[in-house]
């Protein structure tokens, strides 16, 4: 790290579990080649995110985030296989509409590039 | 377009730099220009991201704004609000791995302190049948202990009371047979022991040397100090009795470092004081002070003017373990290096301590309690040492004592330190102990702020220093 300095070894086990080239713009591009331990922390790779999944009974009612949540999992916090707009150049606002994602997400509209 | 908030965190400056304590990891972090510019972006909640960047762009650069805003996550100074971190939830250990187990070889003590929380009006513990323990019930610990702790590189065995020497004998044939059975199971068993240096003999002394037994003296400073309250059950002082047998045990057993142990009162809190006579004029290695266990209304009972004095005083003595760790050297003031410790390790405990998990306390009869201060109470009970331990009811404990079930220490900075403190004194101040000790919140809290800016200073300017943190172990209190 260049701007935080991780200094009890909490910290210098944290630093050690991430990546050192982890820029937000690397986040967005997912794991490039070989092995590099855990990548950016933001979206699913460490943290665990439902969505996709089913819950216990096979439906998504139990699931501790609403479904419609991954739309942002798409869109910002990491890697994920699905087209949706760029919020970093062309579409910053894409979701301005969208207050609380499980109530709001028809409100998410297409793009026309 | 999805935002991020801080993580719960306390940030502060030491010696001329900003950093941050993140309460959910206990992690330190230093921080830059940049960073701590970032952190203020987010001080008053939720915001995306690049309105953030935005508002910064004129003071730093873009990219390097990128950079310290991605730093910052992945060390978990800001989240995404819907991942802020909550407290950790109970979840049942299976079978708590045991390192240490306190033998209270004798509930009887030759002194009659009148703060004991043994014999005081406070006391837990129902008269018991059994006064002291025999060969056999150790013996029998000895074996539970290697047990239970199969799984552990290392195990301790503490002797207690009561006073514990009322049962040398015990406590000497003990530590043969679990020296010898730790050489047959290759594990090895270290030994301490408290007492109130009454009965040390120059047999005992050379006994403890050769075994390398840790040695704690409950002892509460200058004559006068010590003898308004660890007196004799005639009245009389121990002072006099003891100083010529802890001279004499500091001057033989070099083999482990022998600590002082403080119980400070509304009347005995003259900490300077006392910590100067026990190292300087006696000799003690360390010295560690606890507020004395009682319920409110005792006379010796700290009240919130006795806890800031307290304060006060600790933060004066931790300005001089200041002044010695950055030239390299140690002072004994264990308060501060337990806190230190935990600190440069960054604990996030959900127990307040091992009691019922990785420590034990066995009575003289052989009955299992949470820690050597339940021992022959009835509502505390575990098991037996030949029986085992009811696992439902040390569940039940375990539950009850679980940072979670304290909701009181949710919104709290150092509930990862303290996670609510004693379950003894709790019991005894509230008669519950899963409550959290909210009698001394205020100090705890003062205490570790006043800890985590040293731990800064001492990392800024003399990081070597926390070098000999990995040799050190903790004793009882």
């Amino acid at each position: 790290m260049r701007h935080i300095r991780a200094v009890n070894r909490k910290a210098q086990r944290i630093e050690q579990l991430m990546t050192a080239n982890g820029d937000v713009y690397a986040m967005y591009q997912g794991p490039q080649g070989g092995a590099q331990g855990p990548r950016f922390p933001m979206g699913c790779s460490l943290v665990f995110s439902p969505g996709w999944e089913v819950d216990s009974s096979g439906g998504t009612a139990g699931l501790c985030q609403p479904v419609e949540r991954d739309l942002y999992d798409c869109y910002i916090t990491c890697f994920w296989p699905a087209q949706v707009p760029d919020h970093l150049n062309n579409y910053p606002d894409w979701t301005k509409k969208c207050g609380a994602a499980a109530k709001d997400w028809r409100n998410i509209d297409l793009v026309f590039p | 377009m999805t935002e991020l908030q801080l993580a719960e965190m306390k940030r502060f400056s030491a010696a001329g730099k900003e950093f941050a304590f993140l309460i959910p990891s206990s992690s330190v972090i230093g921080l830059d220009d940049l960073t701590g510019a970032l952190l203020d972006g987010f001080k008053d909640g939720p915001r995306s991201p690049s309105a953030v960047l935005e508002s910064l762009m004129p003071r730093f650069s873009h990219d390097d704004l990128v950079e310290g805003l991605s730093e910052l996550h992945q060390i978990g100074a800001v989240t995404a609000p819907e991942r802020a971190v909550t407290i950790p939830p109970y979840r049942d250990t299976d079978v708590a791995p045991l390192s240490t187990l306190v033998l209270n070889v004798t509930n009887k003590c030759n002194l009659s302190c009148k703060y004991c929380y043994e014999y005081g009006e406070d006391k837990l513990s129902s008269p018991a049948a059994t006064r002291f323990m025999d060969e056999a019930t150790a013996c029998e610990s000895v074996e539970f202990l290697l047990k239970r702790g199969a799984n552990l590189p290392r195990l301790t065995l503490t002797f207690f009371g009561g006073e514990t020497l009322l049962n040398f004998k015990v406590v000497k044939t003990t530590v043969e047979y679990a020296r010898r059975r730790a050489r047959e199971a290759g594990k090895p068993i270290d030994f301490s022991l408290t007492t109130n240096a009454t009965l040390l003999t120059e047999e005992i002394i050379q006994f403890l040397t050769e075994n390398h037994v840790g040695v704690t003296i409950s002892i509460d400073g200058p004559k006068e100090l010590q003898d308004r309250f660890r007196t004799f059950s005639n009245g009389a002082g121990s002072y006099d009795q003891i100083l010529p047998r802890i001279r004499s045990l500091l001057k033989n057993h070099r083999s482990r470092p022998v600590g002082a142990r403080v119980t400070l009162t509304s009347q005995v809190m003259d900490v300077i004081r006392i910590f100067d006579h026990l190292t300087d004029d006696i000799g003690f290695y360390e010295v560690g002070f606890a507020p004395v266990t009682t319920s409110a209304n005792t006379l010796y009972s700290i009240g919130n003017s006795g806890f800031d004095s307290m304060l006060d005083q600790f933060t004066k003595l931790g300005q001089r373990y200041l002044e010695k760790a950055i030239k390299g050297e140690y002072l004994g003031f264990s308060n501060m290096t337990d806190q230190l410790q935990e600190i440069h390790t960054g604990v996030t405990k959900t127990y307040a301590c091992g009691a019922g998990l990785g420590l034990l306390g066995v009575s003289p009869a052989g009955d299992i309690a949470l820690c050597h201060r339940f021992v022959d109470s009835p509502d505390h009970k575990l098991g037996n040492i030949r029986t085992g331990i009811d696992e439902d009811r040390r569940i039940e404990f375990n539950k009850r004592t679980h940072l979670s079930t304290k909701a009181e220490c949710h919104t709290c900075w150092v509930r990862g330190m303290c996670s609510g403190g004693c379950y003894h004194e709790a019991q005894v101040r509230y008669g519950d102990i899963g409550h959290a000790n909210l009698h001394y919140c205020d100090w705890i809290r003062g205490w570790i702020d006043v800890c985590l800016h040293t731990y800064a200073e001492i990392a800024e300017n003399n990081p070597s220093f926390f070098d000999r943190f990995d040799e050190r172990r903790g004793e009882l209190k």
